[in-house]
């Protein structure tokens, strides 16, 4: 394993310390438990948008910290998920009066670490919500699988969110239109080579010369498939077409009612993109895929968008929510409307994304 | 050999330590198998939280069973992370609910508490026998324990009949395919893999079972 790090055991910290000092503008971190925060939190007034998972995904949540996107996110270590205390923390921390919007990829350890915070934030008298992200169409059914996994749609989500909160909308407002976005984000991603977390050493799969990863979540895990490597024009339409022809996407899930403080199980759909439809497309790159082959996989999304009828309105390309130094990409594509858009377009400033202001 | 057939305060410290043992000993095994169906952090997860109770257990000398449960599940829930952070965690605040102020556990309390630690894990996770996961282990072990236990053969042969149990259903994983958690994205590419969750939940119960047994006749 070669790494710029000092410890596997210190690595999470020392990059979290590291931000911070880079960016004493934007955001803070707070230790035991971890979790960085706007340098002007609280926002007195405003909905608090919270997030967190597993370390290793950067920028992705810390850097998105900042104003007209996150409030707070919880770091766990990497590829792990955080524990209650620290988004219970975040939540006391951050909360502006206005309660706390909780964004959560569906993971089972990021699910069930967010449930219990939820339980404590709300035994504390917080107004708490929380909306699961799960748009990861490798994953074909949520009966014999944990459901679909939070990907690329994370991204966009916490950036239109982001800007709700900031322009004011309260939670019951803010979760609605989180639920809106979350369920109209499409994903599917690949992978050239595996990454190697610090604390174990060595990758955490074996990939030949020769052979891809298919359906690959954002954990280093194996995909649904392995495959012979193909052109990037090949990987572009598989990729694109698993998102074009997914059809309607239902699922159970559990949702915290705050007015009975008790969890219900709720069914959501997503609909499949339909000809005519407008989206914001984004071509991530895994950590070790560089931008000019990004562009390559984009030229080619692009195509294939405007064969089927699809309006690629804004695109995001880069690495935002990466796996340590995977080599591979995924394609997302979020269908927006006037309002969402205007969110999208709305001014960010955070250590990972920043426009407008 | 103890006059009663109970487990006591000292033999839950005993357990949490041999708990500790085991699982920093597992460490990199555990992590294996996770690397093969999952995200290659169990092993250090668990070994961080066991670690985390073994630096408590000086505190926790003084307190009734119930109370050091709870310590248990606290320190789980906030040192682990992942999904057997929550889930192991819920397992042992629900153990402590079952034997609040006791000193110590009649056999068939002993079940209670498993029980109840069973309940906890499978509320929190909502996974049912089969998905391969650390209920696989756990539910057979239970059972196993409550058909000993009740047919009148005293602790240490009921728990070594959990243990037996707890194997035998991590080694029933293999074949499974997995519905919960992160293995469940693979599909049947899950299948011929051992469960990291069923088996860092049979080396718990194999602990307990040595923290009480150690030097008694069976």
């Amino acid at each position: 394993m070669k790494k710029l790090i000092n410890s596997p055991n210190t690595f999470v910290r020392e990059s979290l310390e590291g931000m911070a000092r880079a960016h004493p503008d934007l955001v803070r971190v707070h230790f035991d438990p971890t979790f960085v925060y706007r340098a002007d939190a609280p926002v007195l007034g405003k909905v608090a948008l919270i997030s967190g998972g597993g370390s290793g995904h950067e920028p992705m949540h810390g850097g998105f910290v900042g104003h007209g996107m996150l409030d707070a996110a919880c770091p766990g270590e990497v590829f792990t998920s955080p524990t209650p205390d620290q988004m219970h923390e975040a939540a006391k921390a951050v909360h502006g009066g206005a309660g706390v919007l909780f964004l959560v990829k569906n993971y089972a350890g990021d699910v069930m670490n967010f449930e219990m915070a939820t339980e404590l934030a709300h035994a504390e008298g917080l107004q708490i919500a929380s909306v699961l992200v799960d748009d990861d169409v490798a994953v074909k059914d949520s009966l014999y699988t944990q459901g679909r996994r939070g990907v690329g749609a994370t991204v966009l989500v916490e950036k239109i969110c982001g800007a709700a909160a900031q322009k004011g909308y309260d939670l019951a407002r803010l979760t609605t239109l989180a639920r809106r976005a979350a369920l109209n984000g499409r994903s599917m991603g690949m992978a050239l080579t595996s990454c190697t977390v610090p604390a174990k050493g060595s990758p955490t799969f074996e990939l030949g010369e020769g052979e891809m990863e298919v359906g690959i979540g954002i954990h280093g895990e194996p995909g649904r498939q392995r495959m012979p490597l193909a052109p990037a024009d090949s990987i572009a339409d598989m990729l694109s077409q698993a998102i074009l022809d997914d059809p309607a996407y239902t699922r159970t899930i559990r949702e915290w009612d705050p007015s009975t403080a008790a969890w219900k199980e709720i069914s959501l759909v997503s609909e499949p993109l339909r000809r005519g439809d407008r989206v914001v497309a984004f071509v991530n790159s895994m950590g070790g895929t560089p931008l000019a082959e990004l562009y390559v996989l984009y030229r080619r999304l692009d195509e294939a968008c405007a064969g089927s009828g699809i309006h690629i309105e804004r695109t995001l390309i880069g690495p935002y929510i990466t796996s340590l130094e995977m080599q591979g990409a995924s394609l997302t594509l979020l269908r927006v409307d006037d309002e969402m858009l205007g969110l999208w377009d709305a001014p960010v400033k955070t250590p990972g994304l920043r426009w407008g202001i | 050999m103890t006059d009663r057939d109970t487990l006591g305060r000292k033999e839950i410290a005993a357990w949490l330590e041999l708990a500790a043992d085991a699982l920093q000993a597992a460490r990199d095994a555990l992590t294996e198998l996770d690397a093969a169906i999952g995200d290659a952090d169990h092993g250090f997860n668990m070994d961080r939280g066991f670690q985390k109770v073994r630096s408590l257990l000086p505190t926790l000398s003084q307190q009734d069973i119930g109370s050091m449960l709870k310590s248990v599940g606290m320190a789980l829930i906030g040192s682990v992370g992942g999904a057997a952070g929550p889930l192991y965690g819920t397992g042992f605040l629900r153990a402590a609910a079952v034997t609040s102020g006791q000193q110590e556990l009649s056999p068939e309390a002993v079940g209670s508490m498993l029980k109840a630690m069973l309940a906890g894990i499978v509320e929190r996770g909502r996974a049912t026998p089969g998905a391969k996961t650390m209920v696989d282990a756990m539910t057979p072990a239970v059972e196993a324990y409550d058909r000993a236990q009740t047919t009148g053969a005293g602790l240490c042969p009921a728990l070594q009949a959990a243990v037996d149990a707890a194997e035998e259903g991590v080694r029933a994983t293999i074949p499974m395919q997995a519905t919960k958690g992160r293995a469940s994205y693979l599909g049947e590419r899950s299948i011929g893999h051992q469960d990291p969750g069923a088996t860092s939940c049979a080396l718990l119960l194999k602990a307990l079972h040595s923290a009480v047994c150690r030097g008694r006749n069976a």
